[in-house]
């Protein structure tokens, strides 16, 4: 439990702020640090990008900007996993999924925009349905040339997903690994699902070769660079959400279902009710950074769908630390960039690594980089806390014997 | 004088002592001599007196002329049989069965020329003299096959074996075979008698042949023109597509008992690791890749012995699938007991690190394990069912693995010290149980049965470093459905999920049957999230 | 929550013919007890009685396999779920003290405040000024007021008994279910916990479920005797202690 207790004594540490109507933010001094750095990203590295001269020193390549979005749609992944995870004991194995269906519904409004630029020329059916000989475009189709239709799938998909499943599963109270291995499952049988090519979303291939969004050329810099914006404010605004969500009384509640679930329920709170919320949540902000992703790296397959993608997300986290929402993100574009790094420099030992990390973190970190963060602080504070006791020299009569009681100061019957 | 009479009676008392053998032997030897000619229709003269012999060489003779490996050596003319071999032709006399060469080249033989018509002569020749042979396999499986093809040419050959044949089985056999050429038969009593014969003979290719008989021609007649026979053949058909549904229900629940047993060998040992001990144990699929390298590495280490590769490769694997347990659960669980989901994220740490291993030192590509011969083909029941030998070795191995596994719960001192640590920890610990010794110890065991059940996947997948992720999810799938804790719901729920999938398959196609069995055990966990066999009770709350 | 009803039921709690079995093994067995509003009500029974299966079944934790169990008169607590008893007005302190150890104690308080509980409204929840004066009280009343920054989880065994029963009392039941809360307390801070549950029974029913027979007399109050999932006896515990079948089963004659 001293995890946690980390966690809460800093939020305690700020309670003055307590009753100021944003405090819920202003509490939050890490998160502030962390939102201040992706703003300046998402304002300085696009000036470098497009108004520095490629052989300057300071220019930032299209390429790195479109790593760096990638890693801030992991980021946002991350977060919606960390909501649920670090705050409500919810394992999800299978978050990817969302992920993917976000992904899969953003590209199937850029499938559509398309038209009559694909190989085959068709300007109703995308390519692969013309290989496929699929004489019309199949109803699930129909509304994703309307972008403000397709942003509403991007959101409604996996949140339909996450509710249907939440209230089968959370009502009758499967929890802990159970939960973990079904989400498995579940993520594991839509990948078989999209795998196989009557379900219309191009089989093996998935959807690509995309042309444009919103009539945006994808291959301009331009486009590229307001993608990473875009993701950047996605990642600033998802983090609000989530910390208002968890410094509110029922991110108070979460806790509780996550440390102590029977006990919420005997106090009178409808457990079911606040899993479903919260997952449902996080499947959204999944489904949105999908949406942001495939954009950026111009496909979706049903390889997002596999299992081993949505146990990766949990290592970010559980890397940056359980429970913190910065953390998370911080293990998101830690995890990544390492990622990026070892398979480029040496793709033999990233699984490696990776596999190390697990046990590593799980082991010895169990609060990741946060928690050994604060654990060094702390050691600090405990040191100059020591200094200054010292110097009060017995001074100090604040701390609280145990019995101080209204009841226990009354003599013993 | 003395000497020629003496030379004389020799010779007499020769011939008369060896003349039939002989007679045979120089025939034997001359028929073959024509086979060599190059005319074309004393070869057939040839082949029929050959065929007349009653000579062990004769069938083997006749076999390899019909699939062209009949030769001639032309240094001097000796006949042999050739077949490929690693360096060349491997040669074999034909007259004396003699190896004569392993690696000849091809350039010193000369093939025995053969046309269309000599060679079916030859196939002919070749079924007749099966239906006269001494064993009574190779008379019912030359029956068989002229089922398969009738062929006019056959009948005579059919009544002399029909009137020669004692085993009822066979005799049917015969009957039937004769009836599948006398099915168009003018006379209508023969065609009669032809559908009777094959009333209630269990064969696929008998139903095809009548229910040819029952088809319109293209100006509207029937095939068969007499309305007796044609409804005595509908009686035969419909009775016969009675048996062959049974037979294919009986089929495909073998298929499934088949594929329930892989499930159940890739399960059963994390009921042990995650249903007794309660660690989520993400490796476990990767002990079963573990197990299945074994194999292949201990078929490279006895090539010459696939046969027994098998039977050695089950304890290698188990110590090597075992041993890796114990240092998997020495090295990281011991220190994340009772925190679950940590176990989990640890262990898939590990199941990455393994596979990468495995990338590492044997490449990322799959590696061929062999099948040894005694595991191909397959188990002829009748015509409508034969179980190929694999899967029936599946079937038992696994239900040999899941009783001996019950057996040393149940029944030894190990079983016993387990079920204590497992139950109350403290108080098995303060009886003098070594409480980290027998963690180690069943976990190992879990493991160890991954790997054996590595080395039966090798017989049925490709082995490659994914092997263990095709099944991880399975396992669970069968554990938790089966409830967990309990070994007998995980028999039951393997062999239910095996037999319900191979059901659900001719409908909904392979990978829909498979999405339809997760969805399947998806929603069963929310009725019943303790499984099939559920403890109940207040012991349950963990 | 409490539901005000116009008159004063007859009964805060009816038990009745409860049977609840798992697999043959009868964990109450033809079960029936009342209490009356405001009554203070110790039960004690050996292990395996069938002390934390009744509660169970109060609670919603357990269905009865047949019987039933009626609330104020006219619920049936058979029909609602843990969530809906609880805020029927049925309070309940497990025997292993369970409170949010990473909250603080105040965060714990407020938590069990009585009040929606719904999950939109808790998202846009604020604390007004009547509700941190009723928490205040309470802290003051478990003796815990100068810790109330502190994380429930750095609490005595004691203490963290205490901040649950604060928790039942400021969730405003009418019933209060209590599990063994003098385990693990020294003798000055059980007499101490039997003094509060004696103050706080009167306006709510208080049923208490105990070992420590010093405790039970401290709380001076009719004493229920549970013995294999039934009642054995009832009375004071004077009449309860002189009784044969009592001192058969505790001391096994």
């Amino acid at each position: 439990m001293n995890d946690t207790t980390l966690i809460n004594t800093t939020m305690n540490h700020a309670k003055v702020l307590e009753n100021s109507r944003l405090g819920w933010l202003l509490n939050d001094v890490a998160g502030k640090r962390l939102l201040t750095v992706v703003l300046a990203a998402i304002v300085i590295i696009p000036l470098l990008n497009l108004l520095v001269p490629p052989d300057s020193f300071f220019h930032v390549s299209t390429y790195t900007v479109g790593l760096l979005g990638k890693y801030l749609c992991y980021a946002l992944l991350a977060l919606a996993v960390d909501l649920i995870w670090g705050y409500c004991g919810i394992l999800s194995l299978g978050h990817g999924a969302f992920f993917a269906l976000g992904g899969y519904a953003m590209g199937m409004y850029m499938m559509r925009q398309i038209g009559d630029r694909g190989v085959y020329g068709n300007p109703l059916l995308p390519d692969f349905m013309v290989f496929l000989n699929w004489p019309e475009l199949p109803w699930y189709w129909y509304g994703f040339d309307n972008f403000a239709f397709a942003m509403l799938m991007v959101l409604l998909a996996p949140a339909i997903l996450a509710f249907v499943f939440g209230w089968l599963t959370f009502r009758s109270r499967v929890t802990g690994v159970y939960l973990s291995i079904i989400t498995q499952a579940m993520t594991y049988a839509l990948m078989l699902a999209f795998f196989q090519n009557d379900m219309g979303f191009g089989g093996n291939n998935g959807l690509t070769d995309f042309k444009d969004i919103l009539g945006f050329s994808l291959q301009s810099d331009n486009t590229k660079v307001a993608l990473f914006v875009l993701s950047g404010l996605a990642v600033i605004l998802g983090y609000l959400l989530c910390r208002f969500v968890v410094a509110s009384k029922l991110g108070r509640v979460l806790v509780s279902i996550r440390d102590a679930e029977s006990r919420t329920r005997f106090v009178g709170y409808r457990v079911e009710h606040y899993k479903l919320f919260v997952f449902v949540l996080s499947a959204m902000l999944a489904g949105i950074a999908g949406a942001l992703y495939v954009p950026q790296v111009g496909i979706i397959n049903p390889g997002e769908f596999s299992p081993i993608n949505s146990i990766e997300i949990i290592i970010w986290v559980a890397v940056g630390g359980r429970g913190f929402l910065y953390g998370a993100v911080i293990g998101a574009i830690l995890v990544n960039y390492g990622k990026t790094f070892f398979t480029g420099a040496f793709p033999e030992v990233w699984l490696f690594m990776l596999g190390a990390l697990f046990v590593v973190s799980t082991l010895f970190f169990p609060q990741g980089v946060v928690g050994i963060v604060q654990q060094l602080k702390q050691k600090r504070a405990e040191r100059t806390a020591f200094r200054t006791v010292a110097q009060q020299s017995g001074a100090s009569t604040e701390s609280t014997p145990a019995n101080d009681s209204k009841i226990l100061q009354e003599p013993a019957p | 004088m003395m000497k020629t009479f003496l030379n004389i009676v020799f010779t007499v008392a020769l011939a008369l002592l060896f003349s039939p053998a002989m007679a045979e032997e120089d025939s034997f030897a001359q028929l073959l001599n024509e086979l060599g000619g190059t005319n074309l229709s004393k070869k057939a003269t040839a082949l029929d007196q050959l065929a007349q012999l009653d000579d062990e060489r004769v069938l083997p003779t006749l076999e390899a002329l019909m699939n062209n490996a009949l030769y001639q050596q032309k240094s001097d003319n000796q006949f042999v049989f050739a077949e490929s071999a690693a360096d060349g032709m491997k040669i074999t006399s034909v007259v004396t069965g003699a190896v004569l060469d392993e690696a000849v080249s091809s350039r010193d033989l000369r093939k025995i020329i053969t046309n269309n018509s000599l060679r079916s002569r030859a196939r002919n020749l070749v079924a007749a003299t099966r239906l006269m042979n001494k064993k009574a396999e190779v008379r019912e499986a030359a029956a068989l096959e002229l089922i398969k093809s009738p062929n006019i040419e056959f009948l005579q050959p059919l009544d002399n074996a029909i009137a020669r044949e004692k085993v009822p089985a066979i005799q049917q056999a015969l009957q039937v075979a004769r009836g599948a050429i006398t099915l168009d038969h003018p006379d209508e009593i023969e065609r009669l008698k032809a559908v009777q014969a094959m009333d209630g003979f269990e064969h696929k290719q008998v139903i095809t042949l009548l229910e040819q008989r029952l088809q319109k021609n293209a100006d509207g007649s029937f095939v068969e023109p007499s309305a007796l026979v044609r409804t005595t053949a509908q009686e035969v058909v419909d009775g016969l597509k009675k048996s062959e549904m049974f037979y294919k229900i009986i089929e495909d629940t073998f298929f499934g008992l088949s594929l329930g047993s892989v499930l159940l060998l890739a399960a059963v040992g994390l009921a042990i690791t995650f249903g007794v001990m309660g660690v989520i144990n993400m490796a476990h699929g990767e002990m079963i890749m573990l197990g299945a390298y074994t194999t292949y590495v201990v078929q490279l280490l006895m090539p010459n012995n696939i046969g027994a590769s098998l039977i050695v490769a089950v304890p290698a694997a188990f110590l090597v699938a075992g041993l890796m347990g114990v240092i998997i659960e020495r090295g990281v669980i011991r220190f994340l007991y009772g925190r679950p989901l940590e176990t989990l994220l640890a262990t898939f740490g590990i199941s990455l690190i393994l596979q990468q291993l495995v990338r590492t030192i044997f490449s990322p590509l799959n590696r061929s394990v062999i099948t040894p011969e005694w595991m191909s083909g397959s188990l002829e029941i009748n015509g409508f069912l034969s179980l190929t030998y694999n899967r029936l070795y599946i079937v038992l191995f696994a239900l040999a693995v899941l009783f001996g596994l019950m057996l040393l719960l149940k029944k030894s001192f190990f079983g016993l010290q387990m079920r204590a640590v497992t139950q109350n920890r403290a108080m098995a610990s303060s009886m003098g149980i070594r409480t980290g010794w027998v963690d180690a110890m069943t976990f190992g065991l879990g493991s160890g049965i991954a790997g054996i059940a590595g080395v039966a996947l090798s017989q049925l997948t490709n082995v490659g470093p994914n092997l263990g992720q095709a099944y991880i999810i399975d396992s669970f799938m069968v554990v938790v459905f089966g409830g967990v804790g309990n070994l007998w719901g995980t028999f039951v729920a393997a062999m239910g999920l095996g037999v319900a999938n191979k059901f659900i398959e001719p409908l909904s196609g392979a990978v829909l049957a498979k999405i339809l069995m997760l969805v399947f055990i998806i929603l069963f966990i929310q009725r019943r999230p303790r499984g099939l066999f559920a403890l109940k009770g207040r012991f349950v709350e963990g | 929550m409490t539901i005000q009803f116009g008159h004063i039921p007859k009964h805060i709690l009816y038990v009745n013919g409860v049977t609840v079995s798992f697999d043959g093994f009868k964990a109450l067995n033809n079960l029936s007890f009342t209490v009356a509003p405001g009554e203070l009500r110790a039960i004690i029974g050996p292990n395996g009685a069938g002390k934390t299966t009744m509660m169970d079944v109060i609670t919603g934790k357990v269905k009865p396999t047949t019987g039933e169990v009626f609330f104020r008169d006219t619920i049936d607590l058979s029909q609602h779920d843990e969530a809906e008893i609880a805020n029927l007005g049925i309070g309940r302190k497990f025997q292993k003290p369970t409170v949010i150890e990473s909250l603080t104690i105040f965060e714990n308080l407020e938590l069990a405040l009585e009040g929606n509980r719904g999950v939109f409204r808790s998202l846009f929840h604020k604390l007004d000024g009547d509700q941190r004066k009723r928490i205040d009280e309470i802290v003051e009343l478990v003796g815990l007021a100068e810790k109330r920054q502190w994380l429930a989880g750095a609490l005595s065994h004691g203490q963290k008994q205490w901040l649950e029963i604060g928790m039942l009392l400021i969730q405003g039941p009418d019933l209060l279910l209590v599990d063994e809360p003098a385990a693990g307390m020294t003798d000055h801070e059980t007499s101490l916990t039997a003094k509060l549950l004696r103050e706080i029974s009167g306006e709510r029913s208080v049923v208490v479920v105990e070992h420590d027979m010093e405790f039970i007399k401290a709380l001076d109050c009719p004493v229920t005797v549970l013995h294999e999932g039934r009642v054995l006896a009832e009375g004071t515990l004077e009449k309860v202690q002189n009784n044969e079948e009592v001192i058969e089963v505790y001391l096994g004659r």
